[in-house]
């Protein structure tokens, strides 16, 4: 049902058809994405085009119109939950809470993927340049540091398919080269990642979806 | 399913969100001080003679309580939504209503619970006569519960809309009127002396049915409405 034809089992993701209906107007149709592990793709078009809004579908936050989603040639239906379990999404809104620090957002982040290990979270947090602002409430922070925050945990994240929506916004150029960084190094180890993005990465193996084409 | 170990506890949900109450403190107060303040002005406003006041003070207590309560319930997503923490919860690999019935609990734990504390100290310029104390105090802690898990599903109905509608006190406050019912018949009922037991059981029934039911509803709604 999810495909006509078997879809192999290394590709992470695959979409069959997606189509996207809001209030009557259709905003993007036949969609066919796959994702093999160690591969990118970027998602690209205009402001307005829906980039959001098929990232939104990706993450299963929204359901498609028509057309599925399959997780390692599994419907997800079946494999809703190995599916979550296996996704880091970070939008828009980071889910940063302004009034707790760093150190307890990332806590709080990790422990979400059941990882409890304080001395990882500070490790992890160095590493992204915020040693010395750790234990500040956020709201003291600027917004490319809280930003730093909020992707700190793709040093932690054990899972496989990463979604960034302009995870680069508000970062300065050594930020946005350690996000590059981590990122190849996700790419290198197996992972898989669908971004969205208005800035020209560094990064090798990189696949340009133009949304606009399938827009309606 | 073992990986199911790897989301935060139920209990881990609950602190969190007390934690964050605490932390915008200046917020988490502001019902009780409207909670106090109103009830200190009804003998000023109304009438100091203590026979008086004890007629309403039942009446008076609940009111305040229920709309202390529909000035916080919004916050219970509201500061989800915007942060982006809902999304996250949304494709948490759980059942979302856990979680939901967490910040329920952490919303009675910083708003009913307080609300019920202070009760006493608000009976007593209200001139309610002490025999009613044990009936206002129960049937307050059981009634604000239930006012947290129902509003919980307003809240989540109305949770994209942003803030200060009055879509969400029009759409929880019929169902909040049975519970008022009861309420203040059980302190009624203490005041003239009678059994009062029977209302607050059919309190702890309709309370008992929230907390099974509510979480489930919320989680629903906020699938649709955050989408």
């Amino acid at each position: 049902m999810c495909m006509d034809v078997p879809v192999p089992q290394d590709y992470l993701l695959s979409t069959n058809e997606l189509c996207f209906e809001r209030d009557g107007r259709r905003l993007f149709e036949g969609i066919n994405l796959r994702l093999k592990a160690g591969e990118m793709v970027l998602i690209e078009g205009p402001n307005g085009c829906g980039k959001t809004t098929l990232m939104r579908l990706l993450t299963t936050l929204l359901s498609p119109t028509s057309g599925a989603l399959c997780y390692r040639g599994e419907p997800l239906e079946k494999v809703r939950y190995e599916y979550l379990a296996d996704l880091l999404y970070i939008g828009h809104q980071s889910a940063v809470k302004l009034a707790l620090s760093a150190e307890e957002n990332l806590a709080w982040m990790a422990a979400s993927e059941g990882i409890h290990d304080p001395k990882s979270v500070r490790a992890a947090l160095r590493s992204m340049g915020l040693g010395a602002v750790y234990d500040l409430p956020c709201h003291q922070l600027s917004a490319g540091q809280v930003r730093r925050v909020a992707l700190s945990r793709l040093v932690l994240t054990r899972a496989k398919l990463w979604f960034l929506d302009e995870p680069l916004t508000a970062l300065d150029t050594e930020g946005i080269g350690l996000i590059t960084g981590r990122l190849q190094e996700h790419l290198d180890s197996g992972g898989a990642i669908v971004l969205i993005s208005h800035q020209d990465l560094a990064i090798g193996a990189v696949r340009n979806y133009d949304l606009t084409k399938r827009c309606a | 399913m073992p990986e199911l170990a790897r989301t935060p506890s139920f209990l881990a949900y609950v602190r969190r969100d007390v934690l964050l109450a605490y932390r915008r403190l200046g917020d988490t107060v502001a019902p009780l001080i409207f909670f106090t303040m109103v009830c200190t002005l009804v003998p000023l406003g109304l009438s100091p003679d203590p026979q008086r006041l004890s007629e309403i003070a039942p009446g008076i207590m609940w009111i305040m309580a229920l709309l202390a309560t529909l000035l916080s319930i919004e916050r219970i997503f509201a500061f989800d939504f915007e942060d982006g923490s809902l999304e996250q919860l949304l494709i948490a690999p759980q059942l979302i209503a856990l979680p939901v019935l967490a910040k329920i609990v952490a919303h009675w734990l910083v708003t009913g619970l307080p609300l019920t504390l202070l009760s006493p100290l608000l009976a007593m310029t209200l001139s309610l006569p002490t025999s009613a104390y044990p009936a206002m105090l129960l049937s307050l802690a059981i009634g604000s519960a239930y006012l947290s898990a129902v509003g919980a599903v307003g809240a989540s109905l109305t949770v994209s809309l942003g803030r200060g509608g009055l879509l969400l006190p029009l759409l929880v406050v019929p169902l909040y009127m049975p519970i008022m019912i009861f309420g203040t018949a059980t302190v009624f009922y203490a005041v003239d002396g009678l059994h009062w037991s029977g209302p607050l059981a059919a309190m702890g029934a309709m309370l008992c049915a929230a907390l099974a039911l509510c979480p489930l509803a919320a989680a629903a709604a906020l699938r649709v409405t955050s989408a």
